[in-house]
């Protein structure tokens, strides 16, 4: 008891993790730190408000909120449901759904954006639905929406589905026995008792969504004000106006670094309600 | 009848029919893995039949009868279940949680709200209505269970070791409140405590591997245990075997001299049980004059109470402290258990 109140006042010490672990450690959060350090070092402060202020950085900036808070939801509106059957629901071929569903994830973005293309694009396999429904899909800001949902829902779905599968199915089943119907315990018990989950899960999406790049450009091409999102800015001002490019890059660094914070801050690590007392 | 069930579930070996009568309050017994939480599983919709049926009232549960498929879901069946922890919705107040059950089927918030309000009364929680469910003990917590349950106005109520949770202190409590608001419903209480049984239920159904092997009136059921769960339950010795001209003659051909209940013919499947406070263990051979003894090996010794209990494959003895020091068994050897002839009580099977 003693020696263990006198270990937590110490201010750091290894708990058992062998040394070279920590060295290890060490080294790998410089790789991940220091290319942030860099921007930061390269940004021109002196022109730095008029950068990020100019009308294209303005407008990628604005347009990257505005697709990004669209994918979002429509990733909230597919991914939860999508969620809730893989975790709870069994059917033959689950296990091959669920890989297929988080594919987005392992796929080069460029290979999602071709595969977008021809899905939605002019001549792609549900274009003549859409050409009967007079949409155009590709090259519009509709396409960078599409794009992004495309990347960023599979974040949503593993955040749900394992929160769903630790919170388990107890209090859903009590639920039914006081005589609520399933849509009932969907709204007043599923939903309610995922909230932490779902919000670091929308969030860690809203990331992914405004980060897109490969899928965007493919699918949606770069047309300022319309399909140019701050990333495909990014890239494109590096070839003229690098300084443009580092002060909007570290406007992006600072929105991922506090959605990341928003994220762990809800307790990104899904841990339902009923996971924790049990 | 209030409840006519029948059902079959291959899975896992539960095969069992039986039958409740309007506000009578059953105890479901039998050993870890007997069917027990299949049984409710399968009453309240969570567990699936293969073959049976089942009606509450006039409500069909489900019909798994050849040409017949038929399956209510669980919010339909007038079925609520109370289980072990008690399980209310954290992230509403104690209030809400007891509305939940006359909100989901209908009622305005407001109406949810004072029912609600009457069953927490019920209970004696009325005080706990504006807490958040992490705030309650676990004993409040399962008053507010119980309530929440009954608020659902079920017609046939399902309680899965309602107290086993609970602390020593709070287990008397809430078994009271039980008895009172048990007293003129149908439930069906799973226990492992005879004196859950005996106070709370009318009758007990004891299930072993799935199937019913005994089921009677409360006390008729442990005054006369016909398996050995339900003997070491009502803390009996059982010996089981076939009536001989003065007692039984055990399975193992042990014969064992005891009085009967009534006329058993010879032959007959029969038991004979006797209280372990009537057993002693010497390690000389006991006298004829001693009645019924057998040597056998020692399980375990554990203090009980006052007195030592010492466990043999066949028969448990209770001896003094001292006594039990003067023996000093201990699991792995071997003893004389002997019990007069008039010590035990024979009856058919």
């Amino acid at each position: 008891m003693d020696q263990n109140r006198r270990m937590t006042r110490t201010r750091a010490h290894l708990a058992g993790v062998p040394r070279w672990v920590a060295v290890l450690a060490g080294v790998g959060a410089a790789f991940v730190l220091l290319p942030l350090v860099a921007i930061v070092s390269r940004v021109n402060w002196v022109d730095f408000v008029p950068l990020i202020t100019s009308d294209s950085s303005v407008a990628a900036l604005l347009l990257s909120l505005r697709t990004s808070l669209a994918a979002t939801a429509l990733c909230v509106v597919f991914g939860v449901p999508i969620a809730i059957v893989l975790a709870r629901a069994t059917f033959p071929g689950q296990r091959i759904a669920r890989s297929l569903v988080l594919l987005p994830l392992v796929l080069p973005p460029v290979v999602g954006g071709i595969a977008l293309l021809y899905t939605f694009g002019r001549r792609g396999l549900l274009s003549s639905t859409f050409q009967f429904l007079g949409i155009d899909i590709a090259f519009s800001t509709t396409a960078v929406i599409l794009a992004q949902t495309f990347v960023a829902i599979p974040f949503l779905i593993l955040s749900l589905e394992g929160a769903i599968r630790t919170a388990g199915a107890r209090y859903e089943a009590v639920a039914a026995t006081l005589g609520a119907a399933p849509t009932t315990v969907l709204r007043r018990v599923t939903l309610p008792l995922l909230l932490p989950a779902l919000v670091s899960g929308a969030i860690l999406s809203f990331a992914r969504a405004l980060g897109e790049f490969g899928a965007t450009l493919t699918f949606a091409g770069s047309l300022q004000g319309t399909t140019r999102t701050l990333p495909l800015e990014i890239y494109l001002q590096l070839e003229t106006d690098p300084d443009t490019a580092v002060a909007l890059s570290l406007v992006l660094v600072a929105v991922a670094v506090f959605v990341v914070g928003l994220a762990y801050r809800n307790g990104s690590v899904p841990s339902g309600p009923s996971g924790a007392d049990r | 009848m209030t409840l006519d069930f029948k059902a079959r579930v291959r899975a896992r070996g539960f095969d069992l029919t039986f039958g409740v009568k309007t506000g009578e309050t059953i105890a479901v017994m039998g050993p870890n893995g007997a069917g027990k939480s299949t049984l409710l599983g399968l009453l309240a919709g969570l567990v699936h039949a293969d073959q049976g049926h089942a009606r509450l009232d006039d409500r069909t549960l489900f019909d798994a009868t050849a040409g017949s498929r038929a399956w209510t879901q669980p919010h339909r069946r007038g079925v609520a279940l109370l289980a072990q922890e008690a399980l209310l919705f954290p992230h509403l107040s104690v209030l809400d949680n007891v509305a939940f059950g006359p909100r989901s089927t209908g009622a305005s918030r407001q109406e949810a709200r004072a029912v609600a309000r009457q069953w927490l009364t019920e209970v004696d929680a009325a005080e706990l209505g504006g807490r958040r469910p992490a705030a309650l003990s676990g004993g409040q917590a399962q008053r507010v269970g119980v309530a929440r349950a009954l608020a659902a106005d079920p017609s046939l109520l399902l309680l899965d070791e309602p107290l086993s949770a609970l602390d020593i202190g709070a287990a008397p409590a809430l078994r009271r409140l039980l008895k009172r608001v048990l007293a003129d419903r149908t439930a069906l209480l799973v226990t492992h405590d005879p004196l859950d049984a005996l106070v709370l239920a009318d009758r007990v159904l004891v299930i072993e591997g799935g199937r019913l092997v005994d089921d009677g009136p409360t006390r008729e059921v442990f005054a006369h245990p016909r398996t050995a769960f339900v003997a070491g339950l009502a803390g009996m010795n059982l010996v089981t075997g076939v009536r001989s001209a003065d007692g039984i003659e055990a399975t193992d051909g042990w014969k064992v001299v005891a009085p009967f209940e009534a006329e058993v013919a010879r032959g007959a499947s029969s038991a004979i049980v006797v209280k372990p406070s009537l057993v002693r263990v010497s390690h000389l051979k006991p006298g004829r004059a001693e009645g019924n003894a057998v040597w056998q090996t020692i399980l375990d010794v554990e203090p009980r109470g006052d007195s030592i209990r010492i466990r043999g494959d066949m028969l448990a003895a209770d001896v003094t402290p001292a006594a039990a020091a003067d023996l000093d068994l201990a699991p792995g050897d071997t003893a004389w258990f002997a019990f007069s002839a008039d010590a035990g009580v024979g009856y058919a099977l």
